[in-house]
């Protein structure tokens, strides 16, 4: 059953995806506020596709590939819903849904049934770790659209070539800004996030830190974006080194989240397939 | 009965003859009651700006005529004077003509926006002086309407086509608002001065100006509301500034790369945006290479506003479009409403009948609420099902543009009072 709510907010998910890429060549708030809404729809049904899975599993959505694209890419639409409402830059969804819906699409293609969770996961950290550490890496997400639209555009005005979206893009200042308190927010979870896994691999496997490949990413992601953080308030890293940085940051993120389950072995493989 | 715009132009007419034949908004109070007296001239509504003055109205034939006299009349010019300057256009040219020149695709400068708060103004104006009808209240109100539809559809207003407007766009792009950012002047050119000016007006937080004879630094600061420093300060002063816009006459550059580079050290990177007016250049262009800062120099910011010349024109073209999409929707509306008022006063004229007969069947026979009731429905049915044929065939006939003829036809028919929408008028005369 959640299966098939799953599609239907797939199909949501495309349309206003494609909706917020004509946005790109009709700048209409009328266009803006339909793909808006079809985002928000497309978030519900998806929560009502979670929900559903939760109850046939008995525990979080986050134990396969599937199940973790899922939930990452609904918290990122969650997320982006709450970005447009709060700052009012349309223009960034039509970047942030292609890229969501890819998501959504990669998710698809791998196998969703649901399997009994081992029973080293079944805990409560579960729920602490994996929502402390995907509400960091959506964060991250959502600066790493910021960065590269802030690259975009810095571009145009080096270039001194001002059409094409130079118009329609926003402000350096706005971007850089935006880009800024997204790290600050993302920070704190992906910290957290790693605190709880230390605490929960020694419940479950009896080490804090065992080098892991992903505790060894996780790790490695970490102290990018403490250096960019670190580098802003002390050097001034803004602005472009600081968007280049962020999507770096953001590279090691995805690398974690997937490059580690699909290439390296170790504890964390049950969440690759 | 026609649209008709008798008028002159910035490229029809040198600037003495417009200066003369202007109209302040008392002449255009009395230039009304003038134009309107006489018979011919129904609607009529005066546009007078910098650029053009145009007569609107609703008008029978040879009001052309009669709005030339008049303005010849008004203004004291001669004919031969008039003649050659001015354009006259009918119906569908005429609508097309106002149209354009409210969405300012008739400008000196495209897409300025000035015109149309103007042609606001003016209608306003000529509303409560009376002196517009059904006829042009409508036509005005399109007016606008498309102006507005062009430009939330098109990007004619968009982009800068000046040199100073361009900086300021360029600064926003940069920093976003300019509330919180430092202005430095260097030298004190006229553009540089004007550039500094839209900044400020652009609610920048500070502005300082620095120049070599340092009470002309003082006497530009006092005019912007900014603050003087002498040269010397110029390396300190750029540490706390966003926004150097340099105009000085002198020979090398004054702003070097090395100099950008320890200041930015200084500032934390935080980004800088020069913007060189002068010749030869003030600004070093190495300073390019320095992360975050960005420098436009006269050439840059000319190539810009050429660039976003083009881009307008380009988008004038997709503004044409809808203007023609437009005149064709109003002038549907237009012959609909040549046999709009036959059509009131025959559905009213056989309502009466029915309302007369029915009236007296109902109290003669005494009928119950009920059976009055459908009798009423039985009426009306008859009354719409005869009407509905001849009613489709006018409306029909006006959208072929035969509506006059068949309004005629059909009033003489059931000699029909015209309910004619210019009643009120004719009776206010």
């Amino acid at each position: 059953m959640d299966i098939v709510i799953f599609r239907v907010a797939a199909v949501f998910y495309l349309a206003s995806a494609s909706l917020y890429v004509y946005y790109l060549f009709r700048t209409r708030e009328r266009v803006s506020k339909r793909a808006y809404l079809l985002l928000m729809i497309a978030f519900m049904i998806h929560t009502l596709a979670l929900v559903s899975r939760a109850f046939v599993a008995r525990h979080l959505p986050a134990t396969n590939l599937f199940e973790s694209l899922s939930l990452f890419s609904w918290m990122v639409a969650g997320g982006y819903l709450l970005l447009e409402w709060r700052y009012k830059i349309p223009i960034l969804g039509s970047f942030v849904a292609p890229l969501n819906f890819l998501g959504v699409l990669i998710a698809t293609l791998n196998p969703q049934t649901v399997r009994p969770l081992p029973p080293a996961l079944k805990s409560t950290w579960l729920y602490i770790h994996a929502t402390t550490s995907f509400l960091g890496e959506v964060a991250f997400a959502l600066a790493f659209v910021v960065s590269s639209v802030y690259l975009i555009q810095e571009r145009y005005i080096r270039k001194k070539r001002l059409g094409g979206l130079f118009q329609k893009l926003p402000s350096l200042g706005q971007l850089d800004e935006l880009n800024y308190r997204l790290l600050t927010l993302g920070f704190p979870f992906l910290t957290l996030g790693i605190i709880t896994g230390a605490i929960w691999a020694q419940y479950a496997w009896g080490a804090y830190w065992s080098w892991d490949p992903k505790e060894t990413w996780s790790l490695i992601t970490w102290f990018i974006y403490a250096a960019i953080l670190h580098g802003r308030m002390t050097v001034g890293w803004r602005g472009r080194r600081a968007a280049i940085l962020s999507v770096v940051g953001f590279g090691a993120v995805l690398f974690t989240f997937l490059g580690v389950n699909l290439l390296l072995p170790g504890l964390h493989s049950y969440s690759s397939m | 009965m026609d649209i008709l715009v008798v008028g002159l132009n910035h490229r029809t007419s040198p600037i003495e003859l417009r200066e003369k034949l202007a109209f302040s908004q008392e002449e255009t109070q009395q230039a009304y009651e003038k134009f309107l007296d006489h018979r011919l001239v129904r609607e009529v509504m005066v546009l007078s700006t910098c650029n053009r003055v145009e007569v609107y109205s609703w008008a029978n034939t040879g009001g052309e005529e009669r709005i030339l006299s008049t303005l010849q009349e008004l203004k004291g010019v001669q004919k031969e004077e008039l003649l050659p300057v001015t354009y006259v256009y009918h119906g569908r040219e005429a609508v097309k003509h106002i149209f354009r020149v409210a969405s300012s695709l008739d400008s000196m400068v495209l897409g300025e926006p000035q015109i149309v708060g103007q042609v606001k103004d003016a209608f306003e104006q000529a509303m409560a002086s009376e002196a517009t009808g059904v006829i042009l209240n409508q036509l005005m109100k399109k007016a606008l309407s498309v102006s507005k539809r062009i430009r939330t559809e098109t990007g004619i207003g968009e982009s800068a086509v000046s040199v100073s407007y361009a900086a300021v766009e360029l600064a926003k792009k940069i920093f976003g608002e300019l509330d919180r950012k430092k202005a430095l002047l260097v030298g004190a050119g006229e553009m540089a001065e004007l550039a500094a000016q839209h900044l400020v007006n652009q609610g920048v937080a500070q502005l300082v100006v620095v120049n070599r004879t340092f009470s002309r630094a003082q006497e530009l600061a006092e005019k912007l509301h900014g603050e003087a420093a002498p040269m010397e300060n110029l390396p300190q002063e750029l540490v706390d500034a966003d926004i150097v816009i340099t105009s000085t006459g002198a020979q090398e550059y004054i702003i070097t790369g090395d100099m950008v580079q320890r200041v930015m050290r200084e500032r934390k990177m935080k980004p800088m945006f020069f913007i060189d007016i002068a010749v030869p250049r003030d600004v070093d262009p190495q300073v390019e290479r320095v992360e975050n800062v960005y420098a436009y120099d006269i050439d840059d910011l000319e190539q810009v506003v050429e660039e976003n010349r083009k881009r307008r024109e380009k988008e004038a073209t997709k503004a044409e479009r809808i203007v023609e999409e437009e005149v064709e929707n109003f002038l549907h509306w237009l012959r609909s409403q040549e046999v709009v008022p036959v059509i009131v006063s025959l559905r009213n004229w056989c309502d009466e009948i029915r309302k007369r007969e029915l009236e007296k069947t109902v109290s003669r026979m005494k009928l119950n609420g009920e059976e009055a009731k459908a009798l009423e429905a039985l009426t009306s049915a008859i009354v719409n099902k005869i009407l509905h044929p001849p009613l489709s065939y006018m409306k029909e006939a006006a959208s072929k543009g035969e509506g006059e003829k068949v309004a005629r036809l059909v009033k003489g028919l059931f000699a029909l009072e015209e309910k004619d929408e210019h009643k009120d008028r004719d009776q206010r005369q």
